[in-house]
């Protein structure tokens, strides 16, 4: 397994009427090749900021993003440079993100012509990439509105893989789609990770999903990574509060009437977040050094990572529970 | 009695191919203080359903069979009468909190519109039931939230806002179409426990329209499960979720992420899509994507199978009818 993605301490502001908001607060990461890390937390965390800045979207203030040995630049009008191609983006609106006026075909194509392969034969690339996501060939001379939403969001999917990509960064792929096309999806996404040996970064507010995909899961809270480990580690024993409450929080379809539970308060306002810890304010465990002391990320026994002072680095982790 | 009973309901929308039949011959019902879950996937008839009962239907849409709500027949009614069910008899909250509130109106002129309307309070009686309401709904600081704009409060905030406005001439049913899916699990989880209390507390009845099968499985009493604008299979919530008997229900059920093979990251699916109104298969609408369908399938629709008192399918080959009666011998 190779480390294919490293981020290091990267932080993305945002500007807000003359004031900066910083949606990601030093953040490291890594993402190794042939692996899904989902990316959780509740909207306003950062999570697609993160997503969009690694692939350079967004500028990091601060911190550094390596993909495959090089940095990551912010892109410009200009050409994106050669090595980045394979560091590719799948969104989560796949009405949004195809051009209603071009043909599939051409705009799957788009990727390979500009790699400098000639137009026919991108054509019939893109009609193979369709095959690969369980499209027809034909689709190539039809529009986006043709197509359901799993349908288009597959044809997102194939244009990403148009440029062979390495890495792929995938914001909340199936969020918008319906039961049936989400296990269909992502069903796709694992085998192409597998097939082609690619890392992913899988963002969504879905726990379930990144806990049946995923391999290691990062658990984002206001801007800041709170716990990464493996997906057991996560979801068997949780070790930061935070992680406890998204879990207690999925409702269970058995039929056994389980009553989830809720975390009561809202995300904070990024642009003022809370001193300390910033989950101080809704932690049912927080004690007072949290309101002032920032918990630092903290390797435990394990091997995972966590941010929390009841944890103690290199210690077998303390397990959480929340009334 | 029940609250509501639907009987034969069929709509028809008009599409740019001509008329649709959107809902077809649905019948159910909803009793006092039961919380009913309608499930299916987009295009399935669901939201039809619930604007029906309102009058609601999009321009040129129709309904008819049979709408009996608190031993009235409403279906028929006219614009006025609709006017005088809507939010005092029948109220409804949607999936997007922000859109289904006025961004330009306080919370208050939002809150005592339906009172001053339906009951002809004064303006200090509805303040105070406004009042009474936000802490009903457990908005902190009731009073300086009455001055506020929707968007000083975050989503789950607003929904919570929406159910008190929904709430205000205390109706006897609540719609609620896809009531937390625009929110984040932990503020869900704070939502459905606000809906069970409201059921408790005011013997309110509840219809939630969801695809999200967990949502109905900590919520619900019963759950009608919708395919192509009919019911296929309805039951007592634990014995639908544990014991599901339509081949379509049953694949909805594997589907959910926590249920498929341990050790494979592979998600079971339903293979095919749910199809497009105005497109509908005939015969039983889900013979085009089942494993069981036999050639009859395809002529004839189902008639319904009461499997139990409470739990019944519209499906002739009922292929898992060995399976289970094995299973609790």
């Amino acid at each position: 397994m190779k480390e294919i993605l490293n981020l290091k301490n990267v932080a993305v502001e945002y500007d807000r009427h003359g004031r900066k908001v910083r949606a990601v607060a030093g953040v490291d990461l890594t993402l190794n090749s042939g692996e899904i890390l989902g990316l959780v937390g509740e909207s306003g965390c950062g999570k697609s900021t993160l997503g969009k800045a690694i692939v350079g979207i967004l500028r990091p203030i601060t911190g550094e993003i390596v993909f495959d040995r090089q940095k990551v630049k912010k892109l410009t009008r200009g050409k994106r440079p050669e090595h980045f191609r394979n560091l590719q983006m799948v969104f989560q609106d796949p009405y949004g993100s195809l051009n209603p006026r071009r043909k599939i075909g051409v705009q799957i194509a788009d990727g390979l012509i500009v790699a400098g392969m000639s137009k026919k034969l991108a054509l019939v690339k893109a009609a193979d990439l369709l095959e690969k996501v369980g499209l027809p060939r034909n689709a190539v001379d039809r529009f986006a509105h043709q197509f359901s939403g799993g349908q288009r969001q597959r044809i997102s999917i194939a244009r990403a893989l148009a440029a062979s990509p390495t890495a792929i960064i995938a914001d909340e792929p199936i969020s918008a789609l319906d039961t049936s096309s989400q296990a269909q999806v992502a069903n796709l996404l694992v085998n192409l990770v597998d097939e082609f040996d690619m890392g992913m970064v899988f963002i969504s507010h879905d726990l379930s999903i990144v806990r049946r995909i995923s391999d290691r899961v990062a658990v984002m809270y206001l801007g800041k990574i709170v716990e990464v480990g493996t997906v057991d580690q996560i979801w068997n024993n949780p070790s930061h509060p935070y992680t406890r409450a998204l879990i207690s929080a999925i409702p269970h379809a058995d039929g056994t009437s389980f009553m989830p539970k809720d975390l009561p308060g809202d995300v904070p306002n990024p642009m003022s977040p809370p001193s300390g810890c910033r989950f101080h304010p809704r932690c049912p465990l927080a004690k007072a050094e949290c309101a002032s002391n920032e918990p630092e990320l903290r390797k435990l026994a394990d091997g995972r990572d966590v941010s929390c002072v009841l944890q103690t680095a290199g210690s077998q982790p303390v397990t959480i529970t929340l009334n | 009695m029940n609250l509501l009973t639907v009987e034969n309901l069929t709509v028809t929308l008009a599409t740019g191919s001509g008329d649709a039949q959107a809902v077809r011959n649905l019948s159910f019902n909803v009793g006092h203080g039961e919380i009913l879950g309608i499930a299916g996937e987009s295009g399935s008839g669901k939201t039809m359903t619930a604007l029906s009962m309102l009058g609601l239907l999009p321009y040129k849409g129709k309904a008819s069979g049979s709408i009996k709500f608190d031993g009235r027949e409403i279906l028929a009614s006219t614009k006025r009468e609709y006017r005088d069910i809507r939010g005092k008899e029948i109220a409804m909250i949607f999936q997007d909190p922000m859109t289904s509130l006025h961004p330009m109106l306080t919370v208050e002129v939002q809150l005592t519109e339906h009172l001053r309307h339906h009951r002809k309070v004064s303006k200090a009686a509805a303040r105070n039931s406004a009042l009474e309401l936000l802490a009903t709904v457990k908005i902190p600081e009731p009073a300086s939230a009455l001055s506020a704009h929707p968007s000083q409060f975050s989503g789950g905030m607003r929904q919570r806002i929406a159910i008190a406005m929904a709430l205000a001439c205390e109706p006897k049913l609540l719609i609620a179409d896809e009531p937390t899916t625009a929110l984040d699990v932990t503020v869900q989880a704070g939502i459905l426990k606000l809906l069970h209390q409201l059921r408790k507390d005011r013997n309110l009845s509840v219809m939630v329209i969801t695809h999200d099968l967990g949502v109905l499985s900590s919520l619900t009493d019963r759950i009608m499960i919708m395919y192509a604008g009919s019911e296929v299979e309805s039951g007592a919530t634990s014995d639908l979720l544990q014991n599901p008997r339509h081949p379509y229900t049953k694949g909805l059920i594997a589907a959910l992420p926590g249920n498929s093979e341990v050790n494979s990251k592979n998600l079971l699916s339903i293979d095919g899509m749910p199809p497009e109104l105005g497109n509908f298969p005939s015969g039983c609408a889900f013979h085009t994507r089942c494993k069981f369908a036999k050639a009859s399938c395809k002529e004839t629709v189902p008639e319904v199978l009461n499997l139990s008192s409470d739990h019944r399918i519209f499906c002739p080959v009922n292929p898992f009818s060995e399976l289970s009666n094995s299973g609790s011998k």
